[in-house]
């Protein structure tokens, strides 16, 4: 085990700083989403002999957008369509886009701030989204590998 | 030539769970495939705010039918990693047995699935016949036969005594002389070749810049095995991954059945080198902070993202499944080959929906 390399970066240098990755071979692990309170923070996780190292970058919790890598690494078209369908986040560009349709979910962006899923902390009251469930502020720690 | 588009799924005879493709043809020949899923999607990871930390490890079990220990070992691995707890290592030997008897029974289920797909049903029967012999020594140490619930965050619930060791031992035997029989007609029958040999070609640079994982990435030549991070008790039991140069269906297929014999070997070898102790510790608190968590499931790479707050329900919860890593080369292989081949290309990717539509 190890600590993990996360780089933080903006939205705009996303492109190339993924095309960096390319250019050394790596290959695209995965892009996951998570919904934080206000923001929707994205991790691109990337792989070169076994070692892990990720972009992370955020976004905002509103009209969130971004643009798809998926001109530069195809497999992309997936995760882009995934946090499309599950957070509500706009990508441009995609290049297979499902359109909303690649998950058939019963609510519209489940995992976004904004989706009405009740809630099991908080009785029988209906909820709003991920950030009502969360009992805790989130805290700022460091990121371990295997 | 006029172009036909044939629906292939959501129902379909070689596919147990579904995934839809509408094919776009010409005669017999695929111009394209556009696929489809989402049929089914569970919405597991959205649980994780429900329900707390230490349940959850059952929910994470039932991912997958199939790779179900190995889902609850990476899910436990992961808690583990942010709490920092120490895992006694007779627990971590056992996970690695479970887990490996894991990789057995999906690759002989493969293989039966593989045979029933291009009409050799006594090869079929034959593979499930021998997976039953390996549920039955997953039955009589954990209790359960797809779910095993063995694993928790800390360690294992049940060990194995000796003398059960020793049946297992005797058990392995007999079963990796069947083996040996069975992969024999995969690897010769000129049955299978025909089916197999040069169908859904990928390359190996092909492989790796569509993301593949686990066999379908190692038979195109990547010799990429998570194993080899020493996670579990991997760190005493080298890997060394098993590879093909030939990207086809068949160099897909021989992996697989090399890696039964693999497993086998480590399993002798785990139970040879089993340290005496406990196998759980007490885990105490909720965690803080976040991981990425990787392991070796029997389709491949499966990757855990988790994120806590220190309450006892995890912030995000994010898997990543191997079959999910592996559809984009499904898509890329199907372009140009014959209609008749795209039951054989899309068995071999060994696809999971359960695990994709998590």
């Amino acid at each position: 085990m190890s600590q993990e390399q996360i780089e933080l970066i903006t939205i705009d240098a996303l492109l190339e700083k993924v095309r960096a990755k390319k250019a050394q071979d790596c290959r695209l692990v995965q892009i996951s989403a998570t919904q934080l309170p206000g923001s929707i923070e994205l991790t691109y996780s990337f792989d070169l002999n076994s070692q892990l190292t990720n972009l992370r970058l955020s976004l905002p919790g509103e009209a969130p957008h971004l643009p798809s890598v998926s001109s530069i690494y195809l497999c992309a078209i997936l995760y882009e369509n995934e946090i499309h369908d599950l957070f509500g986040v706009q990508v441009e560009g995609m290049a297979i886009d499902f359109k909303g349709k690649f998950y058939r979910t019963a609510i519209k962006f489940p995992f976004a701030a904004t989706a009405k899923i009740p809630c099991a902390s908080s009785a029988a009251a209906p909820a709003t989204g991920a950030a009502a469930c969360a009992t805790t502020p989130p805290a700022t720690t460091g990121v371990k590998t295997i | 030539m006029a172009r036909t588009v044939i629906p292939f799924g959501p129902q379909h005879p070689v596919l147990p769970e579904p995934v839809h493709l509408d094919l776009v043809v010409e005669d017999e020949k695929v111009i394209e495939a556009r696929p489809s899923i989402g049929f089914i999607h569970r919405g597991l990871e959205k649980l994780a705010e429900k329900k707390d930390y230490i349940e959850f490890v059952y929910v994470a079990e039932r991912i997958c039918g199939i790779c179900s220990f190995i889902h609850g070992q990476t899910y436990c691995q992961a808690i583990e990693t942010i709490m920092n707890i120490a895992v006694p290592p007779r627990a971590l030997y056992l996970r690695t047995v479970w887990g490996e008897l894991s990789r057995i029974h999906s690759h002989l289920l493969w293989l039966g699935l593989m045979a029933d797909g291009m009409g050799f049903e006594s090869l079929f029967m034959h593979s499930w016949r021998m997976r039953e012999k390996v549920l039955n020594i997953i039955e009589a140490t954990t209790g359960g036969r797809v779910i095993f619930g063995s694993c928790k965050v800390g360690g294992v619930r049940r060990d194995i005594n000796a003398d059960t060791i020793k049946t297992i031992l005797k058990d392995l035997d007999e079963i990796e002389k069947d083996m040996r029989d069975l992969t024999r007609v995969f690897i010769n029958d000129s049955s299978v070749k025909a089916r197999l040999c040069g169908i859904g070609v990928l390359t190996k640079q092909e492989a790796w810049d569509l993301g593949c994982v686990g066999p379908m990435l190692r038979a195109s030549g990547v010799a990429q095995d998570l194993r080899q991070q020493g996670y579990a008790a991997f760190k005493d039991i080298p890997v060394v991954p098993i590879t093909r140069t030939e990207g086809d269906s068949y160099a897909r297929c021989a992996v697989r059945c090399e890696e039964l014999f693999q497993s086998v070997e480590i399993i002798r070898q785990a139970f040879a080198k089993i340290p005496d102790g406990e196998i759980a510790v007490k885990v105490m608190g909720n965690p803080t902070g976040e991981t990425i968590t990787r392991t070796e499931q029997p389709r491949g790479e499966v990757v855990y993202h988790l994120k806590a707050n220190g309450s006892k329900f995890l912030q995000r919860f994010r898997v990543r499944t191997p079959t999910f890593a592996n559809l984009p080369a499904m898509l890329k292989v199907l372009p140009g080959c014959d209609l008749a081949d795209v039951p054989m290309i899309v068995l071999t990717i060994d696809p999971c929906i359960s695990c994709t539509e998590r």
